[in-house]
């Protein structure tokens, strides 16, 4: 069973930050593995751990930097890495249905049997891309998938899907499937040094639109970004200020007056 | 082309308050437009459910009796052939677990645009979706081409839709193609030594803890101030604190009398499960932290300074 996972490089605000046009300032973010799509890694490596999984290749939209990033998911044990990027993504923000469109040139080269990725990204949050996925290449899908088993006999995946509420979905999913994994899923692990040698090796080949025979017009989103602000704080909490002593002092107060400690 | 579908949810005989919070957005918008506004109800009690989601502001109901609870490929089917038999152009549904199993999947297969959690909706010559970005750290218009949309929103942005409307409720046949995906059970989680819903004060522990030896200071707090000890999801996740400890929108809701937030940033899906509370403490070391903007109290500051003199005060 050959099984792909979508990873994205997110970028994460500075606890100070500025918004430059309709973004926030390159110089204020830090570069990062979402921490969905380190779950669904850890998910495809465990799998062919058990034999489970022949193969687990790794694809990423996104540019150059994001290399460092899909390095990570070699060196926790992908085999192998796909990067896609084209100038047509510099100019916009990319919805959901271009972002499938990539996703879908990648599967027909691959065909794999199963697709995990995170149930969204950290920055954009969207949280559709695998279920609109699905869709397109005719899979299965289950999202929010906080328990995986793969039924090799049976051709299926046993899933939990995490409602609201502390309340779990149990579904049987036919494969061919994609499944979107929620944290909690599992333990990822940290890359060891040896992974992270042996990852220098592994092949991650970048290609663009032409390169999956797909152009501008395939990744033309309906989507454009008009503003972005900070919220207006909505806060009126007291701050309690001071060092530690005296601010702990304060707040103890506080406490004792709300019955706390009694 | 100008009508609106809200789609409802509810699960386990119940309808979920983000249907009623829908049916106000799906107004909204239809009014913006100049159109009708329609709700589908698919699978559980539909008729009695039904009656519920005939509120102020509603045209049509359509309700599809077909299972109990929640399957994806009934509500797409649902949601694909009641765009076909009305004049909708919009779909609105929950950004909710279920929601966000099968509106993408509709957007796609209709290709339709998609924005999900939406905060804001706005139509004024083309639609402006107001979503938050980069963990809530920011806000965002985006502007969506053309004119059908598939829309997510996000629970509580929108007031429940009250009254009881004149709406016309239709049974609807659905084809339903073969699905390979089954539902086989409900299971509850978060079970076991203590009911964090039953506290009067917690004191709940998320990211800014750090590591999981560091779980000892807030222990000891807890257990100065005679409180009960909580989470965040993070927490949980990293298999530091059980599952019956986490607040939040997959984990409790809790309301106690003083709930006391160290090291939680609170995020949206957190916030679901304390805003109410009677008093929010909050001791985080981000001045902009989210978790500000619903505590009564807060000390901007390093959780390892701060809790030690705290539990001194206590001692």
């Amino acid at each position: 069973m050959k099984v792909l996972v979508t990873v994205k490089e997110v970028a994460e605000a500075d606890d100070d930050f500025a918004i430059e046009g309709t973004d926030i300032a390159k110089s204020d973010v830090e570069y990062d593995l979402n921490e969905w799509d380190d779950y669904a890694i850890e998910a495809a490596v465990q799998l062919a751990e058990a034999g489970v999984a022949d193969e687990v290749v790794a694809v990423t939209i996104g540019p150059e930097r994001a290399e460092e990033t899909i390095r990570m998911a070699l060196a926790k044990g992908a085999d192998r890495a796909v990067r896609v990027w084209d100038d047509a993504f510099e100019a916009g923000f990319a919805d959901v249905a271009a972002k499938v469109s990539v996703f879908e040139a990648v599967v027909d080269d691959e065909e794999p049997d199963l697709v995990l990725g995170g149930v969204q990204a950290a920055d954009t949050g969207f949280g559709a891309t695998g279920v609109a996925l699905a869709e397109r290449i005719g899979f299965e899908h289950a999202a929010v998938v906080n328990h995986l088993e793969i039924d090799a006999e049976a051709d299926l995946a046993r899933v939990h899907r995490e409602l609201e509420g502390g309340v779990e979905e149990l579904t049987e999913v036919d494969l061919p499937a994609v499944l979107t994994v929620q944290t909690g899923l599992n333990e990822p692990r940290y890359a060891s040094l040896r992974g992270i040698r042996q990852a220098q090796r592994k092949e991650i080949a970048a290609t663009d639109l032409t390169g999956l025979g797909l152009s501008a017009d395939d990744v033309e989103s309906a989507l454009t970004i008009t503003s972005m602000y900070e919220p207006e704080s909505e806060s009126d909490a007291e701050l309690i200020e001071g060092d530690a002593g005296e601010s702990a002092g304060r707040l103890a107060a506080v406490l004792r007056e709300k019955g706390v400690g009694a | 082309m100008n009508d609106v579908l809200v789609v409802s949810e509810h699960r386990r005989g119940e309808l979920r308050d983000v249907s009623h919070e829908a049916i106000t957005a799906g107004r909204e918008l239809a009014d913006a437009r100049g159109g009708d506004l329609h709700v589908a109800v698919v699978s559980g009690d539909v008729d009695r459910f039904a009656e519920d989601l005939n509120r102020d502001g509603v045209d049509a109901i359509h309700a599809v009796n077909d299972g109990e609870e929640f399957d994806h490929n009934v509500y797409q089917s649902a949601v694909a052939a009641l765009l076909d038999r009305t004049d909708a152009g919009t779909v609105i549904a929950p950004n909710s677990v279920n929601g966000l199993d099968y509106a993408p999947a509709v957007a796609e297969d209709r290709g339709i645009p998609l924005v999900t959690d939406a905060i804001g909706i706005e139509y004024d010559d083309g639609l402006t979706v107001t979503r938050e970005m980069y963990g809530s750290k920011v806000e965002t218009t985006v502007d969506v081409a053309g004119d059908r949309f598939v829309l997510t929103i996000r629970g509580g942005e929108w007031s429940p839709a009250e009254g009881v409307g004149d709406a016309t409720i239709e049974a609807v046949e659905v084809d339903l193609p073969d699905s390979g995906a089954r539902v086989t059970g409900f299971e509850e989680v978060g079970g076991g030594d203590v009911d964090i819903a039953d506290a009067d004060v917690l004191v709940s522990v998320g990211r800014g803890i750090e590591e999981e030896e560091n779980l000892e200071l807030v222990e000891e707090l807890a257990d100065a101030l005679g409180a009960t000890l909580s989470a965040s999801r993070p927490i949980v996740d990293s298999g530091w604190l059980p599952k019956n400890r986490q607040v939040g929108q997959s984990g409790k809701v809790v309301t106690p009398d003083v709930y006391i937030a160290v090291g939680i940033s609170g995020a949206v899906q957190h916030v679901a499960g304390m805003k109410g509370s009677d008093t929010i403490v909050a001791i985080n070391t981000d001045p902009n932290a989210p978790i500000f903007d619903i505590a009564d109290y807060g000390i901007v500051g390093d959780l390892f300074d701060v809790i030690p003199a705290l539990i001194d005060e206590f001692a």
